[in-house]
């Protein structure tokens, strides 16, 4: 008999961007969503999303109401942690250009709008390495929207996705997984059961 | 480096996804590349580029147009944050020249004179997203379906002062509302009424809300217009002169980004509230006739 886990609790940054997509999605696969604006939100929470959004905007957030520390200190008690667009940004250690990295829980290096301004937008579908336990490779329908690109990946992450001509769109690092893409408006729900999944094995 | 060869641009995905990034976010009238960067320190999501703010178009009255290109093309050498510009109603040529400019969204707005009385752009033929303003559902419904992705409730800008904003976006709420749970026939009444397919009157009333994000505009001066309009159920908030005619403009934007994202906090609203000095002086309704209301213009 499978040993069954309790319902893990996924945070989601709720400082901007598009989380109620995000919260839809878990409520959809049957976990509990829990908004995250203060500290105080991540108590009890086992895995968090980053939602896309504005980086530079939600960077300031981040900062403003102390969210990096306790963000950084849930990430080592070993929650799994999905950044989508310019949460990938959030999770970098590296941002091309200048900008100061935020959380660095995840050795890439990113540039932002790396594809142009909002007319390079684009949706394309994509290969992605298996995430779970099967480690079967699926490709995925993925829009890409003022997108970020993973312009070097460190000894310590993996990239994960590739578009046709090569360029890396998602990397992993243990539980941290940094795509720059957005399942949660294409409905696609593979990296949200992977992060369900995690944030269930590390509740025991 | 461009979007991959085989991949698909300016889809509806793409278009009315930008603006589902924009959610829960302050998108601010700047005049020049410095205004942009103070918007821009201070937290917001996008900066709209245009050459006076509504309560200078409002003064100054005459014609008001699309910026000069030169202008916005500083603003969008200033801030990596998307760069939204203005053309007037139903001109398609200002749109074109926006386009060509690579702006990231065109609002087709009633700030503007309008210079078409007929018709609004045909938003479809556009591969650069629209944001257009609303009064109520028909309007808006109308404009999403000419091919706007994204929505704002007029209100009336330029005035510091929300009444017409709540009123707004109250109304679409409300004729929401009253269409849920009535019958296909009225549902068809209805959208022969508005003058929009059925499908569309259809899926909103299933979705319970606009099928595109909604910002609030058009008289927000404070952070507590900002809580209030989130309170009401906008997606965001687009805040005009609001910013740049208050006494401390930096402060006073910052506050409005945190009280947009804590709208549900009283605490925190009270605290980012403080030490603001002067808001913008603000109009009242009564005294604006009613020839000279932005709001009224487009249909």
């Amino acid at each position: 008999m499978a040993k069954r886990h309790p319902t893990p609790i996924i945070g989601v940054l709720a400082v901007q961007g598009d989380f109620a997509e995000h919260i839809r999605m878990l409520e959809t696969l049957g976990v509990a969503a829990r908004e995250v604006r203060l500290p105080a939100d991540l108590a009890g929470v086992d895995g968090l999303i980053l939602p896309g959004g504005e980086s530079t905007a939600m960077r300031k957030l981040l900062h403003r109401w102390d969210l990096v520390k306790p963000i950084k200190a849930l990430a080592k008690r070993g929650a799994p942690i999905l950044g989508t667009c310019a949460g990938a940004i959030l999770l970098a250690t590296k941002i091309a250009d200048g900008d100061e990295p935020v959380l660095s829980l995840l050795d890439v290096e990113v540039r932002r709008n790396a594809f142009g301004r909002q007319l390079e937008s684009f949706e394309t579908n994509l290969v992605m390495e298996g995430l779970g336990n099967d480690g079967r490779s699926r490709t995925t329908h993925a829009v890409f929207i003022r997108a970020p690109e993973i312009v070097n990946v460190g000894p310590s992450a993996r990239a994960v996705a590739a578009l046709e001509d090569g360029r890396i769109v998602a990397a992993r690092q243990g539980r941290i997984l940094g795509i720059a893409f957005h399942p949660e408006i294409t409905g696609e729900t593979g990296v949200h059961r992977w992060l369900i999944a995690e944030a269930s094995a590390a509740l025991g | 480096m461009p979007a991959p060869k085989r991949a698909k641009t300016s889809t509806w995905a793409t278009k009315s996804g930008l603006a589902q990034m924009l959610k829960g976010g302050v998108i601010m009238d700047v005049v020049n590349p410095a205004e942009a960067k103070i918007a821009e320190e201070a937290g917001a999501v996008a900066v709209m580029a245009l050459e006076r703010v509504p309560s200078d178009i409002r003064r100054d009255g005459g014609v008001a147009r699309m910026s000069d290109p030169d202008m916005i093309k500083g603003i969008q050498a200033a801030v990596s944050i998307p760069v939204m510009a203005k053309a007037r109603i139903g001109h398609e040529s200002e749109a074109r020249i926006l386009e060509a400019l690579d702006v990231d969204y065109i609002d087709e707005s009633e700030v503007l004179t309008p210079a078409d009385d007929r018709f609004h752009i045909n938003k479809h033929d556009f591969k650069v997203p629209f944001v257009c303003g609303c009064k109520d559902l028909g309007e808006a419904l109308r404009r999403i379906n000419e091919g706007a992705a994204m929505m704002r409730t007029k209100g009336e800008a330029g005035t510091g002062n929300i009444v017409e904003a709540v009123r707004h976006i109250r109304t679409v709420a409300e004729e929401i509302a009253a269409l849920k749970g009535q019958s296909e026939k009225r549902l068809r009444a209805a959208a022969k009424e508005m003058r929009v397919p059925y499908e569309l009157v259809k899926l909103t009333v299933k979705a319970g809300r606009l099928p595109v994000v909604n910002f609030v505009a058009g008289g927000i001066a404070t952070p507590a217009d900002a809580a209030l309009s989130m309170w009401l159920g906008a997606d965001g908030v687009f805040v005009g002169s609001g910013i740049f005619k208050a006494k401390k403009p930096a402060n006073t934007a910052a506050a409005i980004v945190q009280a947009t994202t804590h709208w549900k906090n009283a605490s925190i609203l009270a605290e980012v509230s403080a030490g603001l000095g002067e808001a913008m002086k603000g109009i009242e309704m009564r005294t604006i006739p009613e020839g000279e209301r932005l709001s009224k213009r487009g249909w």
